[in-house]
């Protein structure tokens, strides 16, 4: 099915397809053995899982932002929503199923389920706005969630499971786990998540997108992002559309958080804020919108980053700054592409040809 | 008596948003961006206020002049060097240095400043007028604020309606290229909203600290939000929306925590928003626009 | 991505090559963001005890180095992994408590002994042998404050104001309000608030006003005690106040009016106004140094440093000694030793990584602490 269509497609974007994944396969077979031969750091090898959870935050953001062509303020709040769901599931089921693998693979479809859901009841309302104020709605949506987990309470004890809100009324029995405790969120997660794992989520996320963009569905998305009203008179069901690629990005984004989460011991609603959800906007808008590669790297980039300026101490996150606002200028800047196309040897022999 | 109370209390912190959205707003209108580093911009003019009035012992209205003038040129600084490389680039690149701007805005204060919050001398007291033999109490800070908001909302929009460079605004913002057409510069017209806004983002400064007053380097980030949040309740872009999104958002928030809860205050405060985005797609007093085809 | 990867391996090869004959000891804090202040005082804090030590020239001298983690459980992992890169021996763990929840389980996964000054929420050492307290664990300090209103009949009708997002506040709470009752403390009115919107306290200070509470307990940092203060004075509502060590810095915030905090009482394990050596040393050298005055951070961050020297010169551990060796021989002096520090005399651990210390009752006077015994 998907040889089929490949084939079908024009050589250009066939090609860039494979050049995605020919890259990411390549990135993960050079880090899984140095990281096996101990040549990767501790620093390098313990970013391994959150970036690849970043990386599929910044592929499902680009099929909303890049492909249908909407801002999204409040992505991390679907992260949330499958890092919380994922590692509550993942403990529920600790006894059942003792072979870790399985049970991360369950807990991050269980986590896709949920934010999915989460994703069409916002959607509901969010699709029906355009422009900035569907980006403000998102971030409503992100704030209210992040609200709303910081005063949940689930437990768990022989009588079953027990969710409270605001206060702490699950009145376990003796033996009971306390699992989602409101503002101090969930402590003692066993750290099952693994960078081969992380490798199959990106693996997966594009090809769902892939798959999506360039399927009939993919195009319609496109046409209503280039011209609403026209793709309108042809009779595109826009709203059902939109949904599809909210939806679909949403469970995506809910798979990574609970990559993510279980890839540390404890994780708390604030993580996820306006903050998180910018970052992630950043990696899509700096890879290019659309352009899934372009996302991945910058993802990668971006996360390796401030590691790297430690040296610099105190005027670290000042130099992140700095880089983040060059990097914006020099990818969006007429003149200042000309000057680096300048620089570059090879384009300007091209040039004079 | 308790309701007019948190009513008041409300109105408060509304008119603290309505300040900042002011800004938001007006650059939003006419620059067509969202200036997320406007939050920070506050921040600083806070800050040199501070330390004008606090440190050298200034007169509190002369302070508030010197952050204005200083706001103002770092406005023009930084709009300078990062927004105006961006004026061809899509809307997206120019909010995501706008976050850029915001970090670095931030972590130069973190260094400049240290990051021990610092308590703001209020430039006019503590007081407050008492109504009702003291059962209500309404503070200097807040008559104020919604003094300044007034003057500022009715000098901006005279100077948008009235004079040659707002009506060179107001060209730029509905169509740039037929403004520059009709010989306005459309980049020195930007360049200028940019410094009033910034001039602006000096007194929300002074009166948000006046009226809450620890100042830290992260004191402008998060009533940045809100007032944003503020700026497209009221229908962003209009400046009466951006004081009347600023104002209910404000009572909205007090009132929810009084009488819902004080845990979900903020959930029920963005959920009011989007119902009243659903119900008015472009805000209370957007303009609602019309596409071509 | 290949590029970046060498350039790591070289770099990491370069600062395995710089070997000296002193102890690494490496910890993680909020440098930058929203939490800088704790971060900050603590690094500061541990910066003069280090040099203290080295320049007494002993058998036990420290290289320190501190990572900034933003007060976030992801950065601190990735700080903690730069540390150990470095190539830490012993570890200050994180400054604040969620990010030490994440860097305590790969120091038990490390076999990295870690002790840290201020991350006080009780899932930091639960279930690991290795990780240890400077300060008090949060559950202690709520049920430690209840234990002092009602001993001390400050109060029957208390509210709580806490902060709805944050471990350390909510901690401290929830044993408070559990053990209030027992004692025949009635709390009358319990509301909160978070970030974004912690600027205005008229409903929460109106709701324990109205409930008739004549104390207000405040389990949180002193930046939000400060407004609660100056508002609460502003309407006229002036019950006693409690608050907690999160409260100790207060009084050092510049420009604040010190009449304000008058008659504020806290528990604090720390008092920059004490008259003994150590202390006055230790507060003249930070103010020379930052111009401030240090707060319990500091405090926690210089004493952890003094304890380790002692447990270091106890095991007669070398710096040449692998990170595991000294874990195993850290494990038995901390459970076994004394410690006399400014945070408090008669220092002991327990098995479980608690720390029990006295914690003293301190009333703002004129603008200054006095003790309450």
């Amino acid at each position: 099915m998907t040889m089929r269509r490949l084939i079908n497609l024009k050589r250009v974007e066939a090609r860039r397809i494979y050049l995605t994944y020919g890259v990411v396969i390549l990135a993960y077979i050079i880090c899984q053995t140095m990281s096996s031969t101990k040549m990767l750091s501790s620093s390098m090898r313990g970013m391994l899982v959150p970036i690849c959870a970043y990386m599929v935050m910044a592929v499902s953001l680009n099929l909303v932002v890049g492909i249908s062509g909407e801002l999204s303020l409040g992505h991390a709040g679907f992260m949330s929503v499958g890092a919380f769901s994922g590692v509550a599931s993942a403990i529920l089921m600790q006894s059942v199923i003792p072979f870790e693998p399985v049970r991360l693979a369950l807990a991050m479809i269980i986590a896709a389920v949920f934010a999915a859901i989460a994703g069409f009841l916002i959607g509901i309302p969010v699709l029906r706005l355009k422009g900035d104020y569907l980006a403000i709605v998102t971030l409503a949506f992100g704030e209210i969630i992040k609200s709303i987990l910081n005063n949940f309470y689930m437990g768990v004890d022989s009588g079953g499971v027990h969710f409270s809100m605001l206060t702490d009324t699950t009145r376990l029995l003796k033996g009971g786990r306390l699992i989602i405790r409101g503002p101090m969120g969930i402590s003692g997660i066993q750290k099952i998540s693994t960078f081969p794992a992380g490798f199959i989520l990106v693996m997966i996320s594009l090809m769902v997108v892939f798959n999506l963009v360039n399927s009939r569905s993919g195009r319609a998305f496109m046409a209503i992002r280039d011209d609403r009203i026209a793709a309108e008179s042809i009779g595109l069901d826009i709203t059902k559309y939109k949904m599809m690629a909210f939806v679909t990005s949403a469970a995506l984004a809910g798979a990574a958080g609970a990559l993510f989460a279980m890839n540390y011991s404890t994780i708390v609603a604030n993580k996820f804020d306006f903050n998180t959800s910018i970052l992630i906007l950043v990696f899509v808008v700096l890879g290019g919108q659309g352009n899934m590669l372009g996302g991945i790297i910058a993802a990668a980039v971006l996360t390796i980053l401030p590691e790297k300026l430690r040296q610099f101490s105190d005027y670290r996150m000042l130099l992140y700054a700095i880089i983040l606002i060059v990097m914006m200028l020099a990818t969006n800047n007429a003149e200042i592409k000309y000057f680096l196309s300048r620089l570059n040897p090879f384009k300007r022999r091209e040039e004079a040809e | 008596m308790i309701f007019l109370n948190f009513f008041i209390s409300g109105i408060s912190l509304g008119s603290i948003y309505a300040i900042i959205a002011l800004g938001y707003t007006m650059v939003y209108g006419i620059a067509k961006m969202l200036n997320f580093a406007h939050g920070d911009v506050i921040m600083v003019g806070a800050y040199v206020c501070f330390y004008a009035i606090s440190r050298y012992g200034l007169n509190p209205l002369l302070g508030v002049v010197i952050a204005m003038a200083a706001c103002t040129l770092l406005g023009i600084i930084v709009e300078r060097l990062a927004y105006k490389p961006l004026r061809q680039a899509p809307s997206l690149a120019v909010l995501i240095t706008a976050i850029g701007m915001s970090y670095f805005l931030q972590n130069t204060a973190l260094l400049l400043w240290s990051s021990n919050p610092k308590v703001f001398p209020s430039i006019i007291g503590r007081g407050a007028f008492k109504l009702f033999d003291g059962a209500l109490s309404v503070s200097h800070v807040t008559v104020l604020t919604i003094a300044t908001c007034l003057v500022i909302m009715i000098v901006l929009s005279l100077f948008i309606s009235k004079t040659k460079l707002g009506k060179a605004m107001r060209a730029c913002s509905e169509d740039k290229g037929a403004a520059q057409l009709m010989g306005i510069n459309v980049n020195a017209t930007i360049s200028l909203t940019f410094a009033i806004g910034s001039g602006l983002a000096a007194i929300a400064g002074a009166l948000l600290c006046s009226a809450y007053p620890t100042l830290m380097p992260t004191t402008g980030s998060l009533p940045g939000i809100k007032a944003f949040t503020a700026a497209v309740f009221g229908g962003i872009g209009s400046i009466p929306g951006a004081f009347l999104g600023g104002i209910m958002l404000g009572v909205i928030e007090i009132f929810a925590k009084a009488y819902i809860s004080s845990q979900l205050s903020d959930a029920v405060v963005f959920a009011v928003l989007i119902v009243v985005l659903l119900v008015k797609p472009s805000g209370l007093l957007g303009k609602q626009l019309q596409e071509k085809v | 991505m290949k590029k970046i990867l060498i350039c790591t391996a070289l770099v990491l090869a370069m600062t395995s090559c710089a070997f000296g004959a002193a102890f690494k000891i490496g910890g993680t804090g909020p440098l930058t963001g929203g939490a800088a202040i704790y971060g900050n005082a603590a690094k500061n804090g541990a910066e003069i005890a280090v040099e203290e030590i080295n320049a007494m020239g002993g058998d036990v001298q420290f290289e320190l180095r501190y990572e900034d983690d933003t007060h976030d459980a992801e950065k601190a992992v990735n700080a903690y992994n730069a540390l150990k890169d470095w190539g830490m021996q012993v570890s200050l763990g994180s400054v604040t408590s969620k990010p030490c929840e994440a860097t305590a389980a790969e120091n038990f996964a490390d076999r990295i002994f870690a002790l840290t000054p201020s991350a006080s929420s009780a899932a930091v050492t639960e279930g690991k042998d290795n990780v240890f307290q400077m300060c008090f664990v949060d559950p202690n300090q709520g049920s430690a404050s209840a234990q002092y209103i009602a001993d001390k009949k400050f109060a029957k009708k208390v509210a709580v104001i806490w902060k709805n997002d944050d471990v350390y506040s909510k901690g401290i709470r929830d044993t408070f309000v559990e053990k209030a009752p027992e004692l025949g403390l009635e709390v009358v009115s319990e509301t909160t608030f978070a970030d974004g919107n912690d600027n205005d306290f008229s409903v929460q200070l109106t709701d324990a006003q109205n409930k008739g509470a004549e104390l207000v307990f405040l389990p949180m940092y002193y930046q939000p005690a400060s407004l609660i203060l100056a508002q609460a004075q502003a309407m006229g509502y002036a019950p006693k106040w409690f608050g907690v060590d999160g409260m100790d810095g207060i009084l050092t915030m510049e420009g604040f009016e010190k009449s304000l905090a008058e008659g504020v009482m806290l528990l604090t394990p720390f008092n920059a106004d004490a008259s003994d050596e150590k202390t006055k040393s230790f507060v003249a050298k930070y103010q020379a140094k930052h111009g401030e005055i240090p707060n319990q951070f500091a405090a926690d961050g210089y004493d952890c440093v003094y304890a380790y020297k002692e447990a270091l010169e106890l095991a007669k551990a070398t710096p040449d000694m692998s990170a595991e060796d000294i874990c195993t021989k850290m494990i038995e002096q901390f459970t076994t030793m004394t410690f006399n520090g400014v945070t408090g005399e008669n220092v002991k651990w327990a098995a479980n990584g608690e720390v029990t210390k006295d914690p003293k009752g301190m009333v703002i006077k004129d603008g200054a602490y006095v003790g309450l015994d």
